[in-house]
């Protein structure tokens, strides 16, 4: 009844063109952003940024390099978490080297970082595919954490071979360090998460992200149409490599504030991100974030429910959270395999035409 | 998503519900995961000794303790998630027996005002309290166990024991590598040579790091291992006939999860010892009749006497002595957790008062000061009997060396300090 495109006359390209092209959805969407902006920072407290935003949302962002990487463009990959891990160590050197420069650069320039490492171990996808490009990519896994772990000058030679992210300011506000307020550390992680979101939505429908899906779909009939695949390969890995440089440099720096690279960015994390990605839905922006809320929140939210509202036993909790998600996790992917995304997407075609459907 | 956010709201405000006025301690669990063969009985020992207070006693000085406990599965991301829900509650003190949680505490529990214990692990600089106002390690620490290590196998040589090669297995983490400095200081002062063997979380595979040792046949080996890895270095030493009595893990390598498996090839393993071993204590009996027969016993109620069952009850008796020393000192049973800290860092464990609480012998004597917030560096090391199936004391409990340990705390933290832009100082 609301939900439709009747009505909603488009008299330009752009209009046309645009991401949201119904109203509904439209509306939707500002009121999305004044909330995440206006509304949140204003009411959440420190279990509200370290429990379920933060890690949402730098989770969102890993989800959305990767979803670049595997849904857009089809090449799979194990390395993430070592990625991340790229991004935190750059953003740690960067910042203890040059404590005058702005965070927010920091970050920006690990991402950087983490691009170009991820062009060199996205070469061999030129080579393999498929199966063969995820064990290739594991090696990337492995090798950057024990890199981390081995070489001092990674972890300033400190004793025990923690990173810990000393207190940095945005315009006189700490973000990093224990004196952040929440909502300093949630709008800077806001701020690169809608970033992040917008760069990834329009690369992926411009010249570039076409030709990564045209690899994606068949390398070598798009090759035939004019696609060079070392180019889009390339750029696919280095622009999925770069958002999840920031998000392991937000990851380390706002989150967690001391990190171990084996604990923090080990295979674990490669998988995690996977998941989140195929439960989200390849190929979808939207789906990245769905991916990542359905792995972080469910386990805080079912922990929650169990363990403070029912009062069960702790580790009974966990088990059954284990047991939960995982069956949850069988269950829509068994009802829909295109993941949360294509649920969305179904959910809206059903509305287009509610409450009429014939 | 959103639903999910309203229903987690109105958890979480179920949760702020309970009363406030009780004492709160927490226990942040690791019952699950990999770990949890280790984190069961030390959550377990915690648990049991606030239940046994709270049943014998009604509490410290009339206040009844509340326990709150969260499951962190030794992650790092879930422990965050356990102390931003807990502190709201007024939690007394944290243990979050992880170093690596530790390290992420320190900067977070002095923002908020909590004191944090690590007892035998965590950052070990935080043994100087004009930098760490808030952390706790005492009676000692790993930079303590190393030393201790050292001391044992001068003893046995007789005091000499240059030329001789000492080898570490070491898990590769923060863990694993806080006693690297020291002992390459001690291998200063004492002239033996030191080899380091990295083992990658979670120990599994050791093959390679085994083979070396068994090449290179050093004098010793030395293990900073946790969980599964030390199951599998004992193992291992015991495949390629290492001497037992020349393998000395520290007191995190020491339960009996990590010598059973081998059987009777790990009898004669040496371990360092925070506090003694064993059920053998008038306390064991009070347990017994108020939390066990009573059908209050954490978890399966099956780990009492176990070593980190014991060290479970050792974290949770001086916490309690703590908030004891606290009340005293403000005049007022209902502590708050600025007060608790004064109470630690005014903490006193004397033989005559472990004696009174029934634990005789049980842990060194030590006292805490602003200074000093590290105890008084004391350890042991006990042997394991696979015959009979227990541990045993085999030394007193003895000093590191403070000469060398000294100047790497005042130099770590120093430089933690300067990092942080912490002023030091005792106030």
């Amino acid at each position: 009844m609301f939900y439709r495109e009747a009505g909603d006359f488009k008299t330009s390209y752009a209009e046309d063109n645009q991401t949201f092209p119904i109203k509904f959805d439209r509306y939707r969407y500002y009121v999305v952003l004044v909330l995440a902006f206006a509304v949140v920072p204003f009411i959440i407290n420190d279990y509200w940024v370290n429990a379920v935003f933060l890690p949402f949302l730098i989770y969102s962002i890993a989800a959305i390099g990767l979803n670049i990487l595997v849904g857009y463009c089809g090449q799979v990959s194990l390395g993430s978490g070592g990625f991340m891990a790229v991004g935190a160590y750059a953003c740690y050197k960067l910042m203890t080297s040059f404590p005058d420069v702005n965070i927010a650069i920091h970050v920006m320039l690990a991402g950087a970082i983490t691009a170009a490492v991820g062009v060199l171990f996205g070469l061999p996808s030129l080579r393999i595919k498929g199966f063969y490009l995820a064990v290739a990519t594991l090696a990337a896994q492995f090798f950057l954490v024990w890199l981390f772990n081995r070489v001092p000058w990674f972890y300033n030679y400190s004793a025990s071979g923690q990173i810990s992210a000393p207190e940095r300011t945005v315009f006189g506000i700490p973000v990093t360090g224990a004196e952040t307020a929440p909502w300093a550390a949630y709008l800077f992680c806001l701020v690169f998460a809608v970033a992040s979101a917008l760069i990834a939505r329009n690369l992926t429908r411009g010249m570039i992200g076409r030709k990564w899906m045209a690899i994606r779909d068949m390398d070598i009939a798009a090759e035939i149409i004019g696609v060079n695949p070392l180019k889009a390969k390339l750029s696919a890995f280095a622009v999925s490599s770069f958002f999840i440089g920031i998000a392991g440099a937000l990851f380390f720096a706002i989150y967690l504030g001391a990190i171990e690279v084996g604990e923090a960015f080990g295979i674990n994390k490669s998988f995690l991100l996977l998941f989140m990605v195929i439960i989200g839905g390849l190929g979808s922006i939207f789906g990245s974030f769905a991916g990542a809320a359905f792995l972080v929140l469910l386990p805080v939210l079912l922990k929650n429910l169990l363990v403070v509202g029912l009062e069960w036993p702790t580790d009974l909790a966990t088990h059954l959270e284990f047991i939960i998600v995982g069956g949850l996790i069988i269950l829509f992917l068994v009802a829909e395999p295109h993941g949360l995304a294509q649920l969305w997407r179904v959910a809206k075609e059903k509305l287009r035409l509610w409450p009429f459907p014939h | 998503m959103k639903l999910k956010l309203i229903t987690a709201a109105v958890a979480v405000l179920m949760a702020a519900g309970p009363a406030m006025a009780d004492l709160t301690f927490s226990i942040l669990s690791y019952r699950t995961g990999p770990y949890a063969p280790n984190g069961i009985p030390l959550a377990d020992g915690q648990a049991d000794y606030f239940t046994l207070i709270n049943e014998r006693d009604g509490g410290i000085n009339g206040e009844k303790i509340n326990v709150v406990e969260c499951e962190t599965g030794y992650n790092t991301e879930k422990g965050v998630e356990c102390y931003e829900a807990t502190k709201g509650e007024g939690v007394l003190v944290y243990n979050p027996y992880s170093t690596g949680m530790a390290y992420q505490l320190i900067p977070k529990v002095t923002a908020d005002g909590i004191p944090l214990h690590t007892l035998g692990y965590g950052r070990t600089s935080a043994k100087n309290g004009k930098v760490f106002s808030n952390v706790f390690n005492y009676p000692a620490n790993y930079w303590d166990g190393a030393s201790h290590a050292v001391s044992h196998i001068l003893d046995v040589n007789g005091g000499d024991i240059s030329g001789k090669t000492i080898a570490l297995v070491y898990h590769n983490s923060a863990y694993g590598k806080e006693p690297i400095r020291t002992l390459e200081e001690l291998a200063k002062k004492h002239g033996y040579n030191l080899t380091l063997l990295p083992v990658d979380h979670p120990g599994q595979e050791q093959k390679s790091q085994w083979l070396q040792i068994r090449r290179e046949k050093p004098d010793y080996v030395l293990m900073w291992g946790w969980g599964v890895m030390n199951q599998v270095a004992i193992q291992e030493a015991a495949n390629i006939r290492f001497p037992m009595e020349n393998f000395i893990g520290i007191w995190w390598s020491a339960s009996e999860n990590d010598v059973q498996p081998a059987g009777d090839a790990s009898d004669g393993y040496k371990a360092l010892a925070l506090h003694n071993v064993g059920d053998d204590y008038p306390l064991y009996e009070d347990l017994q009749k108020y939390v066990v027969d009573a059908g209050k016993a954490a978890g399966a109620g099956d780990q009492l006497g176990t070593v980190l069952y014991n060290r479970g009850l050792y974290t949770a008796m001086l916490s309690v002595e703590a908030a004891r020393t606290a009340q005293k000192i403000h005049g007022t049973n209902a502590i708050t957790p600025a007060m608790m800290r004064d109470g630690m860092e005014a903490l006193e464990m004397t033989e005559a008062k472990m004696a009174g609480l029934g634990l005789p012998g049980f842990g060194p004597e030590f006292k805490v000061s602003c200074e000093n917030h590290g105890g008084n560096g004391f350890g042991a090391v006990s042997q394991w009997d696979a015959n009979a199936g227990k541990w045993s004391l085999i030394t007193d409990y003895v000093q590191s060396d403070q000469d060398i340990i000294g100047p790497l705390i005042l130099e770590d933290s120093a430089a933690y300090a300067a990092e942080a832009g912490i002023t030091q100082g005792c106030n």
